[in-house]
């Protein structure tokens, strides 16, 4: 395990130190919530109805910007090799990977919630608890599948392309698992009775995801 | 015809007995059988709908069998397989959304809703299109085929998700008639025969587009080879 709070360190001093990934994905995501707000009246009631849709967007393509690096930032003067060839193994190196991005995707989703609530009149103190637990879970499925697949395509043509054109269908179910409690918690203060099969797709989607990349992260890494 | 290869021979018997019970059942279908009772004739395009998703499915799956397989043994005829597999079962996905698509047209009044079935469905499309893109965008053979294998397993996460849609969800994709027995006796013949039918045609093109895989490897192996020594 020692490998994969190494990993883990090292990613999030070296963005601490740049804050290149951070600061591109926190502006994105302000600027996503900018532009919803010409959709409709940002207001109005129905905001409310669509708020956890409009949140995970922000969070989804903002989160996007911080993945790609995880693994294209090693890819100035091979570190990519040295990485591989060091002696943390496949799994420590994807969940050292792992926790940093979302280490990272959590602390701008930090940022941006409270923004979010006062730009759409959105009380989030009343459900803070339940909210974050969804965050936690929803940003985890996006980092599990996000850094494998960035490992997929760190080496090919297109890679900024080819990582959300590969990662939003699959991230779909977990997606619209998070969409529909977040919005249950900002309407109704509650995860409403119909919407336990959502909590357990999501808790379901993190465990398979994350055991199948951990299964297959040594084919990816050594091609 | 005596250079013919055995699965060229193959691509020709399964193409062949596909197509001539495919004209048979047809004929079934659109003459003998009766309009269905609320549909009307609309209702004949469970007949193509659901074996085109049968025959996806199952190609995907073979295709998941064959990454796996690839990621153990790295034989890249398997990779072969698998992107032919693929490729022919995106074909099928998308007749099968096609399909449903007209149905829902005259059925519902509308051309699609976002009903998990549907969204499922279409996610799936969007997956395997993804595949495909991928492995436009990779040279390398040996890094396309393991970075193709390791998306075909993920990927497929998502066909039992859709299989099991109408099953989970209250849905406005009608659920399933044939484990309900909601098809009439009559039409189950006609039905599973179009299922086998499109399973051996489905076959046919997979294996013709593998020979294209194998034909394409070996003229790679050959331009490096005549590089080689030309320098």
């Amino acid at each position: 395990m020692r490998g994969v709070w190494t990993v883990a360190r090292k990613d999030l001093q070296s963005e601490l130190r740049s804050k290149e990934a951070i600061n591109a994905s926190v502006s994105f995501a302000l600027v996503i919530l900018l532009i919803f707000s010409f959709a409709f009246e940002p207001t109005a009631d129905e905001t409310r109805a669509i708020s956890g849709g409009l949140l995970w967007i922000a969070f989804a393509f903002a989160g996007a910007l911080i993945l790609n690096r995880s693994f294209a930032r090693e890819l100035q003067n091979d570190c990519l090799e040295a990485v591989i060839a060091s002696p943390v193994a496949g799994w420590e190196l994807f969940l050292g990977k792992a926790f940093g991005s979302f280490l990272l995707l959590f602390g701008v989703e930090l940022i941006c919630l409270p923004v979010f609530g006062i730009f759409y009149g959105i009380n989030l103190t009343k459900t803070l608890w339940p909210l974050l637990l969804i965050l936690v879970l929803g940003t985890w499925a996006l980092t599990a599948l996000g850094v494998t697949f960035a490992a997929l395509t760190v080496n090919i043509r297109l890679r900024e392309l080819m990582l959300p054109l590969l990662l939003y269908p699959a991230l779909s179910p977990a997606l619209m698992a998070s969409m529909t409690l977040t919005t249950s918690l900002l309407t109704t203060g509650s995860f409403g009775t119909n919407n336990q099969p959502w909590i357990r797709l999501l808790i379901g989607f993190d465990v398979i995801f994350t055991s199948l990349a951990l299964a297959l992260i040594e084919f990816v890494l050594v091609l | 015809m005596s250079t013919m290869s055995t699965r060229q021979k193959l691509v020709y018997g399964l193409g062949a007995t596909g197509t001539l019970l495919l004209i048979w059942n047809l004929y079934r279908v659109l003459l003998v059988l009766p309009d269905e009772m609320q549909q009307g004739a609309i209702y004949r395009i469970i007949y193509f709908h659901v074996p085109a998703a049968f025959v996806g499915w199952t190609l995907f799956l073979a295709a998941l069998v064959a990454s796996a397989l690839y990621l153990w043994n790295k034989n890249l005829a398997l990779d072969g397989f698998a992107a032919s597999a693929i490729e022919v079962g995106w074909v099928f996905c998308s007749i099968n959304l096609v399909t449903g698509m007209i149905w829902a047209r005259i059925i519902w009044g509308i051309w699609w809703t976002w009903d998990p079935r549907l969204t499922s469905m279409f996610i799936c499309w969007l997956l395997y299109g993804g595949y495909l893109v991928l492995r436009g965008a990779i040279d390398d053979a040996g890094q396309r085929a393991t970075v193709s294998a390791v998306l075909a397993i993920f990927a497929f996460a998502d066909v039992p998700i859709v299989f099991m849609a109408i099953r989970w969800w209250r849905t406005q994709h009608p659920s399933p008639v044939l484990e309900t027995g909601g098809l009439a006796p009559e039409m189950r013949l006609p039905f599973w025969l179009n299922v086998f039918v499109f399973l051996l045609i489905g076959l046919a093109i997979t294996l013709l587009r593998l020979d294209q895989e194998d034909t394409k490897r070996e003229l790679e192996g050959l331009r490096r080879h005549a590089h080689a020594h030309a320098i």
